[in-house]
């Protein structure tokens, strides 16, 4: 990127990732109020809007895929700036198709799952770039345009993204497309200060994104945005990926467990045998949660 | 005070206005009495101390009598008067220990506590320090009534937890300590009119004051008392620079400082000062930004400014050193004043209170010479501010600091979760579970893009009647979460409660902690005191599970809900104890039945 002088740079100056669903079982699986080329043609005019904002934002694209994700638009990148959603599709259709090359399963039931640990963590390497890049750099956030339900097994992969976004004072907005709520997607809105919105009327998803999700970071400290009634913060053991509301939890590590091991599978410490004269386990702390 | 018995002469009145009977008033820890000298007076005294309930005093002062006022329960009391206010003192201290003493034990040894240990001895000390922590905290005084004298904790498993509290240095300094005057001129002679005479008074904290302004003075004392002269001719001796010095004379003070050796001392001008001025410029941070505005154009007055003082031209250079500027006293006694009272030193004694004060100046020049780094520092930050962009090298983002989050918070977001059990309000897309192959699937998607990618973008994007349902749902969103949650959106459930519903739940929520945390810690019992005290306990929490009940219930119909979210994990813990405890008395009485006969 061009050095550009400091007095052209504003407050609101943002780099914005957004990370698409792309997840085909899925949006075969919706009934259609929002078909997949209705909602693209909703997120163009949004993206287009966000660049109109202000001249020097920027915006990437990352599409999570069933087997695999990309990038497939950087409007940093030098092209013509009269075809940018023509460049965004073609990189779009290029990408399902090599999607599709990886697929190993046949047919898959219901929605399934899509990658969001891995787009999740190649926006915040991207945004480490950046963040080297020179003292002065637009202020980055992540927004994801989700719908597929939380794969447990990404369980682990998302925290640790998320964890790493807090450290690095990056929001993560969502916006969920699916049926039911993402509990993933609501703690990482909750932990990293970011906005989590279900839309009740998924076909005016345009004005969602323009009124909530085109907002700057300098912006939010006076603006109030919806904010969600409260945080599903259920975890998922490690062992077999369920989400639990009471487990078993390593005092050396943290990593909980679903069932009484022997060792801990993350960090290798030893559990002690549970002594049989009283029934109190030394390692065993139960988890009370509220709900139900 | 250690032998446990106070003897004053004392005078004892029935109200401020009276004469007062004279006579010596005796005080032990149970009681005092009063025998007037007159043995035919009628004003004995014979009261035990747990019938005073406080008592008051007079303050210190010349004019004032040395009272001791003791208060009654029922209303009545008694006043004494001291001929001093040590001795008064003395007596107050007595009278505050006893009534504490006897407030405390006359509350506990109204209950028996049923477990067999044995009382521990505790110092005075001891006592009076647990009493000053429980004064001053409500919250462990309410616990301490509930548990200790209700008898269901002792005294000593009570305070075990808290040995933290215990050990805390008691003798804590004042939060605020009493700044130096801001008078200048706090030394004004005061002169007869008649005679030729002027007269200083100065007073152990006008010396105080002199020796922290000005460092010379100091040094001087210590130098010539006692040495060459006595405090007194020293004070005379500059009682008379000052004086010369407020007449403004500079001929009369050079030709009196020719003289008198000691004198020059006082009318020169203060080396010391000048030093530590000189010194403090060079650590000015010289990227500090002085810049000016408008108001503070002074560079096109004539001088600059400043009123000039005529006489500077008549004036011989010889005479330079006895000049004493307005302006320099003025900001050296401003940044005295500001440093405030560097020294705690009585100040009676004038020697110890100069000493004190070198050795202050010299410890902060051993520091300044220690600290190497400054210059180090000094030259980083010039570096960082005049810092040209394309010659630096990357620096590590930012990061944000790890923090702990308020359990509160947590509480508010479960709302959420019971929510939750009442559906999702209508959501815009309907999932139906199918099997689908990956080709079709992955067909119908890149049919979609092709398709939009011959359309393009369609005109307008959205409905207008879809956009503004949107938008005024969501304004209502935005408006109705912070009427449910309160105007702060940071406000928890908590504050929105009725307050004696508030402070109810949370001291219930104190006492089950601490009764949960006594009654975890018996667990394995090996001894028969750590089965009583689990039974004891147990009762505890029993009672404890009613009112939670009733508490739920006492409220009104919205807030019923959230109160039964914050209550349902205190009755989790309690009915996990409960389990606890009856799962041990099982498998207590499974062995015992166990046992061979011959051992029964």
């Amino acid at each position: 990127m061009t050095p550009v002088a400091s007095k052209i740079y504003t407050d609101d100056v943002s780099l914005l990732m957004v990370l698409i669903d792309t997840n085909p079982f899925f949006w075969n699986s919706i009934n259609s109020t929002l078909s997949f080329s209705k909602f693209l043609s909703n997120v163009l005019a949004f993206l287009n809007s966000i660049l109109l904002l202000n001249q020097l934002n920027q915006i990437v694209v990352i599409a999570t895929g069933y087997n695999s994700c990309d990038y497939i638009f950087d409007s940093a990148a030098s092209q013509n700036h009269n075809q940018r959603a023509e460049n965004l599709l073609q990189k779009l259709e290029d990408f399902v198709h090599k999607d599709e090359s990886l697929c190993r399963d046949d047919s898959v039931d219901g929605p399934g799952f899509s990658l969001l640990s891995g787009s999740l963590s190649m926006a915040l390497c991207y945004i480490q770039k950046v963040f080297r890049s020179g003292p002065l750099h637009p202020r980055p956030r992540i927004l994801c345009l989700h719908g597929s339900p939380d794969g447990p097994g990404q369980y682990v992969a998302i925290m640790n993204a998320i964890f790493s976004a807090q450290r690095s004072m990056v929001p993560i907005d969502s916006c969920i497309m699916g049926a039911q709520h993402s509990a993933f997607l609501q703690q990482a809105s909750y932990i990293t200060g970011g906005v989590y919105l279900k839309p009740q009327h998924l076909d005016g998803l345009f004005q969602y994104l323009s009124t909530v999700f085109a907002t700057d970071l300098h912006s939010r400290s006076f603006l109030q945005l919806p904010k969600p009634v409260g945080v599903d913060f259920r975890a998922s053991c490690f062992c077999h990926k369920n989400t639990i509301d009471m487990g078993y939890i390593c005092s050396v590590c943290l990593s909980i467990f679903c069932k009484h091991h022997k060792k801990c599978s993350t960090c290798g410490s030893d559990f002690g045998q549970p002594q049989t004269q009283d029934s109190s386990t030394p390692d065993r702390k139960r988890k009370t949660s509220v709900d139900k | 005070m250690a032998d446990g018995q106070v003897m004053k002469r004392a005078k004892y009145k029935s109200s401020v206005k009276d004469p007062g009977v004279p006579g010596v008033l005796k005080m032990t820890r149970e009681r005092l009495v009063f025998m007037p000298n007159d043995p035919n007076s009628s004003r004995k005294l014979n009261v035990e101390f747990r019938m005073i309930k406080g008592h008051k005093f007079t303050k210190e002062g010349s004019s004032k009598q040395a009272l001791l006022n003791l208060t009654q329960d029922q209303g009545g009391n008694y006043i004494f008067e001291f001929d001093s206010f040590a001795d008064r003192d003395i007596c107050r201290e007595f009278v505050a220990a006893a009534i504490a003493f006897h407030g405390e034990t006359g509350k506990a040894t109204s209950e028996k506590p049923a477990a067999p240990l044995q009382d521990e001895q505790l110092s005075t000390a001891e006592m009076e320090h647990r009493i000053k922590l429980l004064q001053e905290d409500n919250e462990l005084q309410r616990l301490h009534k509930q548990f200790v004298i209700g008898g269901i904790l002792t005294e000593a498993e009570f305070w075990a937890t808290r040995k933290k509290l215990l050990d805390q240095n008691d003798r804590r300094r004042p939060k605020q300590r009493v700044a130096l005057k801001n008078e200048m001129w706090s030394v004004k002679p005061f002169s007869d009119g008649q005679s030729n005479r002027v007269t200083f008074n100065l007073t152990p904290e006008i010396i105080h004051q002199i020796f922290a302004e000005k460092p010379a003075v100091r040094q001087a004392y210590l130098k010539f008392v006692p040495n060459k002269m006595s405090e007194k001719e020293f004070w005379t001796k500059y009682s008379r620079a000052e004086y010369l010095h407020s007449t403004k004379n500079v001929v009369a003070a050079a030709a009196e400082a020719a003289e008198d050796e000691e004198l020059a001392v006082f009318l020169k001008q203060d080396d010391m000062l000048a030093n530590e001025a000189r010194r403090k410029i060079r650590r000015v941070d010289p990227t500090l930004d002085m810049e000016a505005d408008v108001g503070d154009d002074y560079i096109h007055l004539p001088d600059r400014g400043l009123i000039r003082e005529e006489s500077k031209d008549a004036i011989d250079a010889q005479y330079e050193p006895y000049r004493r500027y307005f302006s320099q006293d003025l900001n050296q006694h401003a940044a005295v004043v500001l440093q405030g009272r560097v020294v705690d030193v009585e100040l009676g004694d004038t020697r110890s209170v100069a000493e004190a004060l070198t050795r202050t100046k010299q410890a902060e020049l051993a520091n300044e010479v220690s600290e190497g780094n400054f210059e180090k520092d000094l030259s980083h930050r010039i570096s960082r501010m005049t810092e040209i962009e394309d010659l630096q090298g990357p620096r590590d983002p930012a990061v944000a600091p790890l923090c702990i989050k308020d359990p509160r918070d947590y509480f508010d977001s479960q709302q959420a979760n019971a929510l939750k059990a009442l559906g999702d309000a209508g959501s815009g897309a309907k999932t139906f579970k199918c099997n689908v192959s990956s080709l079709e699937a992955y067909g119908s998607l890149r049919e979609f893009v092709s398709e939009i990618r011959v359309t393009g973008l369609s005109e307008p994007i959205t409905n207008p009647e879809v956009s503004f349902k949107v938008l005024s749902g969501l304004t209502q969103n935005i408006s109705s979460t912070k009427y449910h949650l309160g105007k702060n959106p940071h406000e928890s459930v908590l504050d929105s409660l009725p307050k004696v519903t508030k402070e109810d739940l949370l001291h219930h929520w104190t006492s089950i902690q601490e009764l949960l945390k006594h009654f975890w810690s018996s667990y394995p019992i090996t001894t028969k005191y750590l089965y009583t005290k689990v039974t004891r306990l147990k009762d505890a929490m029993s009672q404890v599970y009613p009112k939670l009940q009733e508490i739920k219930e006492s409220v009104q119909s919205d807030f019923r809900h959230q109160v039964s979210l914050l209550v349902h994990p205190m009755l989790q813990a309690l009915d996990a104890a409960f389990a606890h405890y009856d799962a041990d008395v099982q498998k207590r009485s499974a062995k015992s039945g166990e046992r061979p006969n011959g051992f029964v």
